[in-house]
């Protein structure tokens, strides 16, 4: 072996005074790290980006996919931000997607982690959300269903419910509804809504979507598709514990008044 | 002038490779874009940094194609101009820990306290165990490098702290700590650039051992007279080929140079190449 | 994730959709009781909104001369304490941080030049030199030389000022509003129709009705409280039917059941083919029509309203009368309509047959009451009067008008386009109360309300806003002043008239509030005040008057544009302007031609001097003085104007003015009235508002057994049978015109191969001067963009958001390229707002008019589009 490499260089010093206190800096560095890598907040990514975990893993921080947006939305995110520093991200509220229809950004990905063939119309950088119905202006009864406008799936990914507003006796709601199957989350409604703090914003899906049981289905709707494929109870033999059943209808305890 | 011909070299260079980027990035000038994470030359060319795709690897994903290939070209240039050229040459922390030891020098403060050289290996090997269990590249996550030359690159944020941060801890606490002890991507390119055709060659016969080479030597280490002498080649992969050793020198001593063979064959081979 | 990771990120982003529930009660609680501390040193008035012309009531918070907040007015029968997002923003739009508040006037080397550069200058150096070059070229040239371009946002008082000062101080008529742009088509089809402006009906038809059909208005966005009301219907009455007809889907077609996307221009056949069909299917209401009409016809061959030599004028005969009408009998009016079958017009129109059939089975409904609301649509047309009077022709045919519920109604888009453009006449051919500058009655009534010396007014209609502008760069048009506007946006063509602004021998005033492409464009620009720094008054689109006090200080010398009219006014005495002027064209009586008399000997008869000015004369006589400020109605509300001036100077206006109306279908109440009152819809008698005109029971001046009576008294003696048949008064009656169709000014070709239609977004209102200074509006719809069909963009090699190159025959702009969103446009044609200055798209627009009302038609162009190269 020469000098430059061996075994032995490689990890010269390691059980030494001063290792010990490295390793003590090492173990404290690696906490960070795990703490960095888990406890952040969930970023809008660019489009086409896979999921989270997966995303994060890839990533190189290269920042091309940066370089190829040609709206300056997304950027890299730096030290003091809630998102892991380097990756690739950005604010709705600031500079929302503007849904190119070429998608440069993912198409520059050279990590895989953002799909490079991803078709803009089915991203999902995060799910617009209603999220405070009380102060939107559009429930208060005001016409302003700015988000509804700035969709630009408008009528796919964000409709308008039209409702009587009794109050007044001659004037109607317009309510903007999410459609969740169509919306991109590219976040032009968080950017549009006029409010100090948008009432509509960008979530991750996984935590702006509710899961139903899997062991229902809506009768009136045939097409009807629950995340999940329905697992019979049945299509595993069922071991039933006789004994159990016997114990507990022998068991009058809290039944029967004792003596 | 001449005198410090491969130090305005290497900050053209350095320098050069930032600003390529930085128009990359801000004026859609498509020589290099990217950074030095993961680039492409022309749009075309991609390069990529071998060690972060060894750690995404140790994530159990597999890094992308394109990532791949980017870091074979890395890995093939680097290894071909041996040692850790990249610390000297590209990245930009050696700006940070040049002027900490020139200032150093410069006010004659104390050396510092000197980590042990091998502890980067450790923090290497620690980067691609905490990349397994963590299952993110985890150098890539907190690598001043990293944060430096992103934020040089694509706007200035909290992460360019790096510097001072690192300039202090060199100036008054450590022996070139960064760069010289604890950097896992240039304890990666030591690995790679060990066994290099290209490096700087040694001249016995013309050395006085006036010792000015390893006053001003990074990693002084490296020139051990006792196997130069009988090598005429500087093997560590620690080698930074930064050529101060062949500015100062003034017998020419040092120069750049292919590799000589094996023990045993010519010493002073014919393929001096001059700096 | 860990479960643990994805509740503390939930709380991290505050989606607390929860307010409502966990924390709901005490949040609320506590936020009333600080509110309740932090509010209560507010000042709470009612005012109205500042944009459209819906006329919604607002109330407006003060504290320490500062808005502080703002609200819907709860009591506004129009809009009960609703607001659009603009209302929501009334507050923000005088706080932009760039507001104008000292006169800027071009200077080089410390003296005024025209090729100098902006300098704020005392008001004294800003009227010297404003008068100075008055004068100068209103001694040299007369008083065809100088003009006003008005607005349809002035106040009532501020037009008034304006039309007095020019009409009868500078004995102008070149004083022409905005409105000429948006509602001068429907005022030429009112005056032609009924013989008096403005509609029959009022917004509370929309809770009475069967049927809404929108022809060319954009209501869900350009109207959207009004809109909110006709959703209202349609959802709590199943039967309620929408039909929407435009040039593109827009977003009245989410309410729609039926939806018709028709050729530019071919709204002109598509009304006479109801029309036929009403004929045909016998749908029409005999009793109504005989009584109460009459049916007639005009010139076809009368041009485009665009300047003499250009090819598409060569051959058009009656340009010059364009207006002439007569009346036909029945069948004639039958025959006119025969070639317009379901299948020639469904090929002209390119709306499928079935549709048209069931549009038309709705008209032909005996027992359907319906609206037909339009806008710009109709009236920026180059067959606009026409398109007007047909929609009346539908509406008079099935009896559906005056009647509760039913009618064809005219929606405007600016807050005072009828109370102050149209009620006031600040239009070049008009005097107030629907009177025009033309009749020798009229002038002579005028004069003798405005207490001026017989033959002071001048005969000669004046420049309309169009030819202002063409005069400005032949040089007729020396001085132009425009306020409350901002006419080097809105102008069609407008390169043409920048370009003669800044380079020709004149000089441009604009009274402004921010730096507008307008005041950029201007020598001189005199700071204003805005809507709730001055007393005021705005009438809507229902005819409602409404008033408000001044509610904070304007900022820095900026003033009301009353202030500035008569500040100038008192630059000018009686001698400089009462005397012999050179008028070519002008014909009066017992004067030579060409000349309007000096009427100065009449007037010292009367009391005047020579010496005394305009001011003193027509502002500050004594009869207007009597109008003493402080004022109790104030109710502790400053008045800047009255106290510069010394007297109650709105309300003195408002009196002398209402005189005009009294009695003759225009009545208004006093002022005091609608300081107490949510506005009143006029004629206003003996304290009683008018819901339904022409219609007994409803309104005071239908005499009880007439049914209807369409009383106005314009137009209506015409001859019979052609334009040299003999004459008849058809007083009380209704004219149903045949109007045919007519090609369009400028249709795609192989090289401009686009349409090109402009208009609005609800989140900014015109040219964006005041809403682009809302942050939130502004960041709500920051830019304009081309909406256009994704196919056609594909053709070019296009794609949604590329920056693109739209040019015209006439100018060009870049602008990105939207193929979804809020418009859908159909192949071959693109819509493009114009609120942005950085899109100035009225620089490809063709300046084509309807050559009877002078309206320019904003909705035809040919265009092409090109990627953009930067």
């Amino acid at each position: 072996m020469s000098e430059a490499f061996s075994r032995r260089s490689f990890f010269r010093g390691g059980l030494s005074g001063r290792g010990v206190a490295a390793a003590t800096a090492g173990g404290l560095g690696a906490s960070y790290v795990l703490d960095m890598a888990k406890a952040e907040g969930r970023p809008t990514r660019p489009p086409g980006a896979r999921p989270e975990e997966h995303f994060l893993a890839t990533c190189t921080k290269c920042g091309q996919c940066v370089e190829a947006c040609p709206f300056g939305t997304l950027k890299l995110a730096t030290a003091g931000d809630e998102v892991p520093a380097g990756t690739p991200w950005f604010e709705p509220r600031d500079v929302p997607c503007e849904m190119c229809e070429d998608v440069p950004c993912a198409r520059a990905c050279p990590s895989g982690s953002l799909d490079t063939q991803i078709n803009i119309l089915d991203a999902s950088m995060g799910l617009a959300v209603m999220t405070d119905q009380e102060n939107c202006l559009a429930y208060k009864g005001l016409r302003c269903e700015a988000c509804y406008r700035a969709c630009p799936l408008l009528d796919e990914a964000i409709t308008l419910d039209m409702k009587p507003q009794e109050r007044t006796g001659r004037h109607a709601y317009f309510l903007p509804i999410v459609h969740s199957e169509a919306c991109t989350g590219c976040g032009k409604c968080e950017r549009a809504c006029v409010m100090e703090k948008a009432a509509i914003q960008v979530l991750p899906r996984d935590l702006a979507l509710g899961i139903g049981g899997d062991h229902y289905r809506f009768g009136w709707d045939e097409e009807a598709i629950i995340s999940r494929d329905f697992v019979a109870p049945t299509s595993s033999p069922q071991v039933i514990d006789q004994q159990g059943v016997l114990d507990s209808m022998n068991d009058l305890s809290g039944i029967e008044e004792a003596p | 002038m001449t005198a410090l011909r491969f130090q305005i070299l290497r900050r053209i260079t350095q320098l050069g490779v930032l600003a390529l980027f930085w128009l990359g990035a801000n004026m859609h000038l498509g020589v290099l874009t990217g950074n030095l994470s993961g680039s492409r030359i022309f749009g075309v060319v991609p390069m990529a940094d071998p060690f972060a795709a060894l750690q995404i690897a140790t994530t159990g994903h597999l890094p992308g194609n394109t990532v791949l290939i980017g870091s074979a070209v890395t890995l093939g240039l680097w290894f071909l101009l041996g040692g850790r050229s990249f610390c000297s040459w590209v990245c930009p922390v050696n700006l940070v820990s040049d002027a900490a030891a020139a200032t150093k020098r410069r006010f004659r403060l104390p050396i510092g306290f000197a980590v042990p050289r091998s502890t980067r290996n450790w923090v290497l090997a620690l980067a691609l165990v905490l990349s397994a269990t963590s299952g993110v590249a985890a150098f890539e996550l907190v690598s001043p490098i990293g944060f430096i030359q992103r934020e040089l690159i694509f706007g200035v944020g909290l992460g360019l702290l790096a510097v001072p941060l690192l300039f202090l801890a060199d100036l008054t606490l450590l022996k070139r700590g960064w760069c010289g002890s604890l950097c896992p991507l240039g304890a990666f390119w030591s690995l790679v650039g060990s066994r290099s055709p290209l490096g700087i060659r040694f001249d016995d016969e013309s050395c006085n051992r006036c010792m000015d080479c390893v006053a001003v030597c990074p990693e002084a280490h490296v020139l051990n007279f006792n196997h130069l002498s009988t090598t005429g080649f500087i093997r560590s992969g620690d080698c930074t080929r930064c050529g101060r050793c062949i500015e100062v020198c003034s017998t020419e001593a040092c120069s750049f140079g292919m590799r000589p063979p094996p023990a045993g064959a010519t010493r002073n081979g014919d393929t001096h190449v001059h700096g | 994730m860990s479960n643990e990771l994805t509740r503390r990120t939930f709380s991290k982003l505050a989606v607390a959709a929860s307010v409502a529930g966990t924390m709901g009660f005490q949040v609320p609680k506590q936020a009333k009781a600080a509110a309740a501390t932090s509010e209560a040193g507010w000042k709470w008035d009612k005012s109205v909104c500042r944009f459209c012309g819906v006329g919604c009531g607002v109330m407006v918070a003060t504290q320490d001369d500062k808005i502080v907040a703002m609200k819907g007015d709860p009591e506004s029968p129009v809009n009960r304490g609703l607001n659009c997002i603009k209302g929501y923003f009334n507050a923000k739009i005088q706080y932009g941080a760039d507001r104008l508040t000292k006169p800027l006037l071009r200077k080089k080397n410390g003296k005024y030049a025209k090729d100098g550069k902006f300098e704020a200058v005392s008001w004294d150096e800003a009227f010297d030199v404003m008068a100075g070059k008055f004068k100068e070229y209103y001694n040299a040239n007369g008083p065809d030389s100088v003009a006003i371009f008005g607005s349809g946002q002035y106040t009532i008082d501020e037009g008034y000022a304006a039309a007095k000062l020019m009409k009868a101080g500078f004995r102008s008529n070149n004083i022409d509003p905005n409105a000429r742009h948006c509602m001068a088509s429907a005022v030429a089809g009112f005056i032609q129709t009924f013989g008096i402006d403005e509609p029959a009906g009022c917004y509370d038809d929309i809770e009475l009705t069967d049927a809404v059909v929108t022809w060319g208005a954009n209501m869900a966005e350009c109207h959207p409280i009004l809109w909110s009301r006709v959703t209202d219907r349609k959802l709590t009455h199943k039967d309620m039917k929408v039909i929407n007809l435009s040039t593109y889907t827009n977003r009245c077609s989410d309410l729609a059941d039926l939806e018709l996307i028709f050729t530019p221009q071919s709204d002109l056949a598509i009304l006479n083919y109801i029309a036929r069909e009403m004929v045909k299917r016998d749908a029409i209401d005999h009793d109504f029509v005989d009584k109460h009409c009459v049916f007639a016809t005009g010139f076809t061959d009368i041009g485009y309203g665009l300047e003499a030599d250009h090819p598409k004028e060569q051959g058009q005969t009656h340009r010059g009368k364009a207006g002439g009408h007569w009346t036909i009998t029945f069948d004639e009016f039958k025959e006119s309509l025969e070639p317009y079958n379901a299948k020639y017009t469904s090929e002209l129109c390119g709306v499928p047959v079935e549709k048209l059939k069931e549009l038309a089975d709705l008209y032909c409904d005996r027992d359907k009451k319906i609206i037909s609301f339009w806008t710009m649509g109709f009236n920026q047309h180059t067959r606009g009067t026409w398109v007007n009077e047909q929609m009346y022709m539908v509406h008079l045919l099935g009896g559906k008008m005056s009647k509760p519920g039913s009618s064809p109604f005219s929606l405007t888009g600016q807050p005072s386009a009828c109370g102050t453009a149209r009620e006031v006449g600040v239009f070049a051919h008009r005097l107030p109360a629907d009177m025009v500058v033309a009749n020798g009655k009229h002038r002579a009534k005028s004069e003798k309300l405005w207490k001026l010396p017989a033959k002071t007014l001048n005969p000669k209609v004046g420049t309309h806003a169009v030819k202002m502008m063409r005069q400005l760069r032949d040089g007729k048009v020396k001085f132009h002043w425009s306020m409350v506007t901002n006419p080097f946006q809105n102008f069609a063509n407008a390169n043409e008239w920048i370009k003669a602004a800044r380079t020709g021998d004149n000089f441009i005033v604009v009274s402004d509030c921010y730096p507008t492409v307008s005041a950029k464009v201007a020598d001189l620009v005199l700071p204003a005040a805005m809507i709730y720094e001055k007393w005021g008054s705005y009438g809507n689109a229902e005819r409602r008057t409404q008033h408000w006090r001044q509610q904070v200080k304007a900022p820095g010398e900026a003033t009301g544009d009353t202030w500035h009219l008569l500040e100038f006014a008192k630059r000018f005495t009686l001698a400089e302007c009462w005397k012999e002027q050179p008028l070519p064209g002008v014909k009066v009586e017992g004067s030579p031609d060409g000349v309007l008399p000096d009427v100065l000997e009449e007037a010292k008869a009367m009391g005047y001097k020579p010496d005394q000015t305009l001011y003193d004369v027509l502002f500050a006589h004594a009869d207007m003085k009597k109008y003493e400020w402080p004022d109790p109605i104030a109710d502790g509300h400053g008045n800047d104007i009255a106290e510069h001036f010394g007297f109650f100077v709105q309300k003195a206006f408002w009196e002398e003015y209402r005189t005009f109306g009294i009695g003759n279908g225009h009545d208004l109440a006093d002022f005091d009235t609608y300081h107490r009152v949510r506005g009143l819809r006029w004629p206003v008698v003996n304290g009683r508002e008018t819901q339904w005109r022409f219609a007994e029971g409803s309104d005071p001046y239908v005499k009880p057994g007439e049914g209807f009576n369409f009383y106005g008294k314009a137009l209506k003696t015409i001859p019979h049978g052609g334009p040299k048949g003999e004459k008849t008064n058809h007083a009380g009656k209704a004219k149903i015109f045949f109007r045919p169709y007519a090609a369009p000014a400028e249709e795609p070709d192989a090289e401009y191969d686009l349409w090109l239609c402009t208009g609005r977004v609800l989140e900014h209102w015109h040219s964006g001067s005041m809403t682009k200074r809302v942050e939130e509006l502004n960041r709500a719809v920051p830019h304009a963009v081309i909406y256009m069909h994704p196919k056609d963009a594909k053709e070019r090699g296009l794609n949604r958001n590329d920056l693109a190159l739209l040019e015209s025959r006439r100018g060009k702009v870049q602008a990105r390229i939207e193929t979804g969103g809020r418009n859908r446009v159909p192949r071959g044609l693109i819509f493009v707002p114009w609120f942005d200055e950085n899109v100035l798209i009225n620089k490809l627009t063709l300046d084509a008019t309807c050559p009877i009302s002078k309206e320019t038609d904003y909705k035809k162009c040919a265009v092409k589009i090109s990627k953009a190269t930067a």
